[in-house]
């Protein structure tokens, strides 16, 4: 049976691009075995839809709010403890390097830097990536495989409204905030060894960290992040929703929203990197 | 040579006129890949009917369905609901028609994170915001009362037999009050006694609520008990339709077999 058959019911009128075949290595790796050119288009159909879908009534306010909290509250503490131990980790590293150097009084500048312009945004992309990407990938294929969206569909309910633009809205909305959370317990954790080797209150920590700084040092670096969960909730919507193939297609289309989400993440992190630099430095 | 469909139509000419039709299939093509599902087939179903797709598996009867329901587009060929043809139709345009439509899937396909009186709710809940809270209780336990579950509200799908869960999408399916009802296969994976209150249940709410129905089966007993009229398809096409006694009274071979083995 053709793609274009088995897509059919998410994609009833998608059109069948030309196939570029990918290395073998690569597709075994990402998943994108039907050809990179096809995966493409049909993403690029598929956002035009959810889009579509996102800016025309009804809105389905509750779902979004419930997504918000299923994406936001409940990676929250992964995502504290990843920026606390990168925070940590960060301090301890630096100080090494700095001490070297003879530079120990950057030590709060380099770490406040490293955690907010850096660190705490892709880490928690890539927390994000694997909690949030894994479950919304798993769940959508899942009700995929067992026509639960198709039943949605008979039932005049638009599943790229309900289903998709309400996972990536709240991707793109939580993302943000938990990477100020990350950011933030990054901070607290970077200041905690850097006192216990050399003790400094946090207030003079935070002073010499932030000496000098100005909002566009941190607010694009945080915003970012937005865009990963654009990234995060499109990829993880787009192969829930075109899962074949029963409980191995289920399993194939939560491991494929991980790796590609976690990839096209680090792909955008170093194109929104140099475009913050030249735009705001 | 005239089609099932012609005769179909031409029959009910005198009594309800040309557009009759609550659902009307017109030479429709589907090909998947190399494998030619549907090969012109013609179907049409009145209000108050109930038309029984009938063959062996693989031929396209749940194709048919989901090509009616426009969750497959054919490749050439008319769908017409309520005299519609919905082949052009975007996703937004077959959402107004389908809200006319209740559709019983082969596996139920209950959201499972529902219970079952949400998955009943679910599409007042969407389409009649015009209902309360109380208002849209009441409505699903009249629903759940008619496919005899009242007790089973809050209890979650993974919790109920098949043939409950088969009565649930029917519920669902009756929810917006459809013009039209499309069951597929809803005796497949039953036992006797199951799919005996299935077929009741089905007559039953064709009487009170006088939809055309189109149920696609391997059931012939099932089929021969519900339906009005019914259907065979073979290699994509419809080889016979008529009632039951045309079947039996037919000398086309592969009629004749269907009906030995059944």
């Amino acid at each position: 049976m053709s793609d274009r058959a088995i897509t059919a019911g998410i994609h009833p009128s998608l059109p069948e691009p030309k196939k570029m075949p990918l290395p073998s290595a690569v597709s075994t790796a990402t998943g994108l075995d039907g050809g990179l050119l096809e995966w493409f288009g049909n993403l690029g159909i598929f956002s035009w839809r959810v889009l579509k879908a996102a800016v025309t009534p009804p809105f389905e306010g509750r779902e979004l709010i419930r997504q918000m909290d299923d994406i936001g509250s409940k990676s929250l503490p992964l995502v504290a403890l990843a920026g606390a131990a990168v925070g940590a980790v960060l301090s301890m590293e630096v100080r090494s390097s700095m001490t070297r150097f003879g530079a120990t009084s950057l030590l709060p500048s380099a770490i406040v830097f490293s955690v907010i312009q850096e660190m705490g945004p892709i880490i928690t992309g890539l927390v994000v990536s694997g909690r949030v990407g894994a479950g919304i990938g798993a769940e959508l294929a899942s009700m995929k495989v067992t026509e639960q969206i198709d039943a949605m569909e008979v039932s005049a309910v638009n599943p790229y409204r309900l289903l998709a633009a309400t996972r990536i809205v709240a991707c793109i909305l939580m993302l943000p905030l938990l990477t100020l959370a990350s950011d933030a317990c990054g901070l607290l954790t970077g200041w905690l060894a850097q006192t216990l080797v050399e003790p400094i209150s946090l207030r003079q920590f935070i002073d010499a960290g932030f000496r000098g700084a100005t909002l566009s040092d941190f607010l694009p670096p945080t915003f970012k992040t937005a865009v990963f969960g654009l990234i995060i909730g499109l990829i993880a919507c787009y192969q829930g929703m075109r899962t074949r193939g029963g409980a191995e297609g289920v399993g194939r289309a939560a491991t494929n929203s991980v790796v590609l989400a976690s990839l096209f993440v680090i792909l955008a992190d170093v194109v929104l990197v140099k475009l913050i630099l030249v735009i705001f430095h | 040579m005239a089609t099932a469909y012609d005769i179909a139509k031409k029959q009910d000419e005198p009594e309800q006129g040309a557009g009759a039709f609550a659902v009307a299939v017109e030479d429709v093509h589907k090909t998947f890949g190399n494998l030619k599902v549907l090969d012109g087939v013609s179907l049409g179903v009145h209000r108050g009917e109930t038309l029984a797709v009938l063959g062996r598996s693989g031929t396209g009867k749940s194709v048919l369905l989901r090509l009616i329901v426009g969750l497959e587009k054919p490749d050439s060929g008319s769908v017409c609901i309520l005299e519609q043809d919905i082949a052009g139709f975007s996703l937004d345009q077959l959402g107004v028609v389908r809200k006319k439509m209740g559709f019983l899937f082969q596996h139920a396909a209950l959201y499972d994170s529902l219970t079952v009186g949400e998955n009943v709710a679910f599409p007042l809940l969407h389409h009649r915001r015009d209902l309360s809270k109380a208002e849209r209780g009441d409505r699903v336990n009249q629903l759940l009362t008619e496919v005899g579950l009242e007790n089973a509200l809050d209890k979650m799908p993974s919790d109920i037999s098949g043939g409950m869960q088969k009565r649930v999408g029917l519920a669902r399916a009756l929810a917006l009050e459809p013009e039209i009802l499309l069951l597929d296969e809803p005796t497949a994976g039953l036992d006797p006694i199951s799919s005996g209150e299935i077929d009741e249940l089905v007559l039953k709410l064709q009487r009170e609520h006088q939809m055309a129905s189109i149920v696609v089966t391997h059931d012939l007993h099932s089929a021969k008990t519900i339906a009005n009229r019914l259907a065979l398809l073979d290699r994509g096409n419809v080889v016979i339709e008529g009632k039951f006694e045309d079947l039996e009274q037919s000398d086309i071979a592969f009629v004749k077999e269907f009906l030995k083995q059944s």
